[in-house]
């Protein structure tokens, strides 16, 4: 299918249907069960995490191919954000000029930054285009500020040209649409004791989600994925062929830049505005953690390492002390008392701590992610859930070891 | 004159002389054995001339044109391709993708996107890879990735690479170093019939003299960074500079 073969063709299937049937999959409790907390939050948490599905797609091409760390990838995040909110300005509320000038400007911001940052590899590239990074970082604050709107952030307002648009007469800001379809509504359906929702901007994003899979698909499997994980693998034999490297490394960054903008314009495009946060340090760190969670070099790694931490982040921040109560209600007074401060030094505000914990856990029991754990539970599975016994284990020295960067 | 000329190349390191003042001419399409004694400069050398080193006198010139300050791909784009010592592969690539890149790779080592093709819809490059593997008798091994290879195959591997590039001078370190037996006399058979199918020069370092006698039609004896002699096989045999340089403290010829 659309050249792929047979295993990626099915992998692209199921994602596909995954993200139709969202609405559904994501309203597992009924809204009277006690549960329904564990819901996720559709459709914002859903339009997120293919966002930031997205972002972490792009981060893999170069993270996970060439082996780069780039510490600076949330500059390309804002700057998608600020050109989109611009086109909102200047031109149109339709969001398909915006995203795409979102992925030009981020592209030759990222053909900039690139250009000197691999100039140098290892740590001296992460702090390279981290530098960068804070740099703009510090730039959209400052003497961008005619730009960037400082620290009140770019936003829309009623005296906005939109040239294409025309004048309206109307007093309330217009809201981003894809050709007179507006991004936030939808269509509610209730049977089952719930409601599903079924929200333009979440299908928006998820199409182009799986538009931006597929290409990384595709990426993945070509000859110039395979020379980006030679890149990876061992440089100097790649320039001992004759080949420079340069040109691959700069090509990865240019297009997960892209893919970063293109989330970035995406996020302003579900609500339109752009603060320079998101070029905040700490969000270039997000994605390196979704991507190292999800299965750094896995193609399906960086989404669930996405979608895990949204997850987390929109469930665990919801839960604050009066849910703790409600559910140890039961336990004796000063019990309750301590069992509920407990769990809230790891929910509310402190959800960071349950994702720290998370992380560290995965990262020393499954250093190839989640992807991996799940590998190690088909496998399990396969054995009839027998438990592993010493003798089972494949001997190392006799057993090839399978190339990494599969699925 | 040679494809390869080499006039009085120096290195040191520190206080160390690796090479004196070595000169060397390779003729073209013949193979050119290097042997000496461990730590004679021989690896040393061949650094000089793909550019991982710069000697510090001297000149190198590969048909005409010198190749010192030129970079390593530059080097290679102009038709030289080296086995090393310690074999360099792609260790986290299979078998068969190693052998892939060279063959994707132009000559010219231009770059080339191919973001949006799949590796099979290139039948041509795939055949290509696969012969190459079937060479050096490894294609049964072609799913496994390269660190798992032992020493000998990952020296096949790398020679598969090497001649996959079709280069016009091929240097060779220790080529049938870690290999069995059988594998090393494949490697002779291989390294024998490229030699009457392609318009190739090699120059060939190596310890194991019955490579050496089976494959060379010249050979450079260096000790303690200098060429001692220069002679066709049979003279080195006989040669008794050599013999007490080298062969009398190693191996028997
Ligand atoms: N980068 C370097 N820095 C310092 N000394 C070096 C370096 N490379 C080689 N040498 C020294 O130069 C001398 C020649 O080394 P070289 O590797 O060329 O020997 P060789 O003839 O290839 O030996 P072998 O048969 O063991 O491979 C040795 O004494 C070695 O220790
Ligand atoms: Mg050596």
């Amino acid at each position: 299918m659309l050249g792929l073969n047979k295993t990626d063709s099915k992998f692209l299937l199921i994602v596909i249907l995954l993200t139709l049937f969202t609405p559904f999959l994501m309203q597992p409790f009924a809204a009277d069960s006690g549960l329904d907390q564990f819901n996720g939050g559709y459709p914002d948490l859903m339009q997120k995490v293919a966002i930031f599905g997205i972002f972490a797609v792009g981060f893999n091409i170069l993270f996970g191919l060439t082996g780069y760390l780039s510490f600076g990838h949330a500059a390309f995040l804002g700057m998608g954000s600020y050109a989109a909110v611009w086109m909102f300005k200047l031109l149109t509320m339709n969001v398909i000029p915006a995203i795409l000038l979102s992925m030009i400007v981020s592209g030759l911001l990222a053909v900039i930054i690139g250009y000197i940052s691999l100039r140098r590899s290892g740590i001296y590239f992460s702090i390279l285009t981290l530098a960068f990074a804070q740099m703009c970082y510090k730039m959209a604050y400052s003497v961008l500020t005619p730009i960037t709107n400082g620290e009140t952030g770019l936003q829309l307002s009623l005296s906005d040209p939109r040239i294409l648009d025309g004048a309206t007469e109307s007093t309330s800001l217009p809201v981003t649409n894809i050709f007179g379809l507006a991004m936030n509504s939808s269509y509610k359906l209730e049977a089952l004791n719930r409601v599903f929702t079924f929200n333009v901007g979440f299908y928006f994003c998820a199409v182009i989600a799986i538009i931006a899979f597929y290409i990384a698909i595709r990426l993945f499997r070509s000859p110039f994925g395979m020379m980006l994980r030679a890149v990876k693998s061992n440089q100097t034999r790649m320039n001992y062929m004759g080949l420079n490297t340069k040109p691959y490394t700069l090509a990865a960054f240019v297009i997960s830049g892209m893919y970063a903008g293109l989330a970035g314009g995406l996020l302003a495009a579900m609500d339109p505005l752009a603060g320079a946060d998101r070029m905040l340090w700490t969000a270039s760190g997000e994605v390196v953690i979704m991507t190292i969670l999800g299965g750094a070099g896995t193609l399906m790694g960086p989404v669930l390492g996405a979608g895990v931490i949204k997850y987390l982040e929109n469930i665990f921040s919801k839960i604050n002390e009066s849910v703790l109560h409600s559910w140890f209600h039961w336990l004796p007074d000063g019990l309750e008392e301590v069992v509920v401060w407990v769990f809230a030094r790891f929910t509310g505000e402190g959800w960071h701590l349950t994702l720290g914990l998370t992380f560290m856990l995965v990262v020393t029991f499954l250093p190839g992610g989640l992807v991996e754990g799940i590998k190690r539970l088909k496998k399990l599975t396969k054995r009839g859930g027998k438990p592993k016994d010493k003798l089972d284990a494949p001997d190392p020295e006799h057993t090839p070891t399978p190339s990494k960067h599969v699925v | 004159m040679g494809i390869l000329e080499v006039k009085g190349v120096g290195k040191r390191f520190g206080g160390l002389q690796a090479l004196g003042d070595v000169n060397l001419s390779v003729q073209e399409n013949t193979v050119h054995a290097i042997i000496g004694p461990n730590g004679a400069g021989k690896s040393t050398l061949l650094n000089c001339l793909v550019g991982k080193l710069i000697p510090d006198t001297g000149s190198v010139t590969f048909d005409g044109n010198s190749v010192l300050g030129r970079k390593p791909h530059e080097i290679n784009q102009m038709g030289i391709s080296r086995v090393f010592q310690t074999p360099e592969i792609f260790g986290d690539l299979t078998v068969m993708e190693n052998v892939l890149i060279p063959c994707f790779a132009k000559r010219d080592g231009a770059f080339r996107m191919h973001a949006y093709e799949s590796i099979e819809q290139e039948p041509d490059i795939v055949n290509k890879a696969e012969q190459m593997l079937i060479d050096v008798n490894m294609i049964e091994k072609r799913h496994m990735t390269g660190s798992s290879l032992s020493r000998g195959d990952k020296r096949r591997l790398e020679m598969a690479m090497c001649l996959a590039q079709d280069p016009r001078l091929l240097l060779l370190d220790e080529p049938t170093a870690g290999m069995a037996r059988a594998d090393t006399n494949n490697t002779i058979d291989l390294l024998k019939q490229i030699k009457e199918e392609r318009d190739i020069t090699m120059a060939i370092i190596e310890h194991d003299m019955h490579v050496v006698f089976s494959l060379a039609d010249r050979i450079t004896v260096l000790a303690q960074g200098t060429p001692l002699v220069e002679d066709t096989p049979d003279n080195i045999k006989g040669h008794p500079k050599v013999k007490e340089a080298y062969l009398g403290e190693t191996q028997e010829v």
